[in-house]
């Protein structure tokens, strides 16, 4: 087989077929963008995951003194130093699920709200007795955070129970569905994609059967008159991949360069999992289209 | 060359056979004219000899094989041992004389340099030597014709399947295309030509086949268009 004349033959056919070709790019470009960025999506939140469990605590926050107006678990004041002890014995009890228990200072709780929060008004306002001192619990399981809940909360002293968790929780629920959603659109997009490449071989092979009937009348192979059809649409969605991956690298520079500079506290997934993404883009999409362009042709070109 | 047995084709759909228990010969070299009005079973035949279709009961041997047992992929193979000419002359209108033959080279993977030297010699021999680089647009029906011949002929195959190739000529290039398709019978190849022309018959007394509503009604050497003794 002849590469050149095969290569003329796939130009032709895309030329001709214009109009059709660029809304087969287009939607594959659009499907395949939305693919990669659902699976970029994932890889965040895994990677998230993986950081921040590590990370989060759950707090047993104690009365301060301002509390005691504020809230009737600490109508008796601030909590007494025998009312923090008791609670670490306790915490040194639930071993294995209590890791590690460390002792928050007001001042240290200060400075860590000062970091997070450089230009709250309230700063100049506040000094550190106005934070509470807190048990910081790292859970072997963080899941386990309603043992501790129960344990604690309530006992003379202290304020309240909190899990970190829970804040993530959210943010990964909002990432999940963001997940979701992009991967709803493209299973559409994807199916668009491939009525139009079935639809676009289906035309093409119209427009051709004068050749493709002298094609089989002299004897070609089946796999040299299809050849031209899958590679067609192959191609096609090559073009689209590209175009997708352009779209994946421009949201990964946006990302980098102007989310970063905003959302700090996130730690973005870099240029290297856009790159495994893009090349599995590439093999899907023009494996997918010479499929479809392959079983197309056996209902429209009769041997 | 070409075996019938017991041959018969029902289309889906259809009551009557469009062939019906057809079983006839053809050996190596002769030159069979196969006759009979419209919806007799003629393209049937001729399409269950290059394996378009598939008989109901039967068997087709066309070069020594069994097409009712041949595999599809096997079929190209098949087809590139005969040549096929047809009324329409179906010639691709955008490329020209010369490409229009090697195409039928390309498709089976021939390599450039073969084609380069095969193709002048097969314009030649039908005749339209220096016309290699015209479009069939600019061609007249005869000539057009020779090129469909050409494109057919350039693999020397054993057999020439014609399908009315004179139907849509006048009758001067007619006689020009059939002495063309005598002298290719001459070097050997197997002619079997499906006509309506009946001046064409008379003239070349050649075998006879006639087929009419699907039966098998006349198969006579040297013979004409319509009955005749």
């Amino acid at each position: 087989m002849r590469i050149q004349f095969v290569l003329s033959e796939i130009g032709i056919g895309l030329r001709r077929n214009l109009t059709m070709t660029i809304a087969v790019i287009v939607s594959v470009a659009l499907s395949l963008a939305l693919a990669g960025g659902s699976l970029l999506v994932r890889d965040q939140v895994n990677s998230m995951k993986g950081y921040w469990y590590d990370k989060v605590e759950v707090s047993i926050s104690f009365c301060t003194k301002f509390d005691a107006a504020a809230s009737a678990q600490c109508a008796s004041g601030a909590a007494t130093d025998d009312q923090v002890n008791s609670v670490k014995a306790a915490l040194d009890k639930m071993t294995p699920l209590v890791e590690k228990a460390t002792l928050e200072t007001p001042t240290e709780a200060y400075k860590h709200w000062k970091d997070s929060n450089p230009d709250n008004p309230l700063l100049a306002a506040v000094g550190p007795e106005a934070m509470p001192q807190s048990w910081r619990v790292k859970l072997s399981d963080p899941t386990k955070y309603d043992v501790i809940q129960s344990a604690f909360a309530g006992k003379p002293g202290v304020k309240s129970v909190d899990d970190q968790r829970r804040i993530l929780e959210n943010l990964f629920g909002l990432l999940n569905g963001l997940q979701t959603a992009a991967f709803v659109i493209m299973v559409l997009m994807l199916f668009v994609a491939l009525l139009l490449i079935v639809n676009t071989v289906r035309v093409s092979a119209f427009s051709r059967r004068r050749e493709t009937g002298i094609m089989r009348l002299v004897g070609a192979s089946n796999f040299y008159v299809q050849m031209p059809f899958i590679a067609e649409a192959a191609v096609s969605a090559l073009l689209g991949a590209v175009m997708a991956s352009g779209l994946l690298l421009l949201g990964h520079f946006f990302v980098q360069h102007w989310l970063a500079k905003r959302v700090l506290f996130i730690q973005f997934i870099g240029l290297s999992s856009v790159l495994t993404v893009i090349p599995l883009l590439v093999v899907v999409g023009m494996v997918m289209a010479g499929i479809a362009a392959f079983f197309t042709l056996r209902k429209y070109l009769k041997v | 060359m070409i075996r019938f047995d017991n041959v018969s084709k029902t289309y889906p759909k259809q009551n009557r056979p469009a062939l019906d228990n057809v079983s006839l010969e053809i050996e190596k070299g002769e030159f069979v004219f196969l006759v009979g009005s419209s919806g007799s079973g003629k393209s049937t035949f001729l399409r269950l000899c290059l394996r378009e279709e598939r008989p109901s009961t039967g068997a087709v041997h066309v070069l020594g094989k069994d097409l009712g047992k041949l595999s599809n992929w096997k079929v190209p193979h098949m087809r590139r041992q005969l040549g096929t000419i047809f009324q329409d002359f179906r010639l691709l209108p955008n490329k020209t004389v010369a490409q229009n033959v090697g195409f039928a080279l390309e498709v089976i993977g021939k390599p450039r340099s073969a084609i380069a030297k095969v193709v002048p010699e097969v314009l030649d021999l039908v005749g339209l030597g220096g016309k290699e680089d015209r479009m069939p647009g600019e061609l007249s029906g005869g000539e057009q014709q020779r090129v469909a011949i050409a494109r057919a002929f350039v693999n020397r195959p054993m057999l020439l399947i014609a399908d009315e190739p004179t139907g849509n000529l006048d009758p001067q290039n007619s006689v020009g295309i059939m002495k063309l398709l005598d002298r290719i019978n001459r070097t050997g190849t197997t002619v079997l030509m499906a006509t309506h022309d009946q001046a064409i018959v008379d003239q070349m007394r050649k075998r006879v086949i006639e087929l009419d509503k699907g039966l098998l009604v006349r198969d006579q050497a040297r013979g004409v268009y319509g009955y005749q003794n």
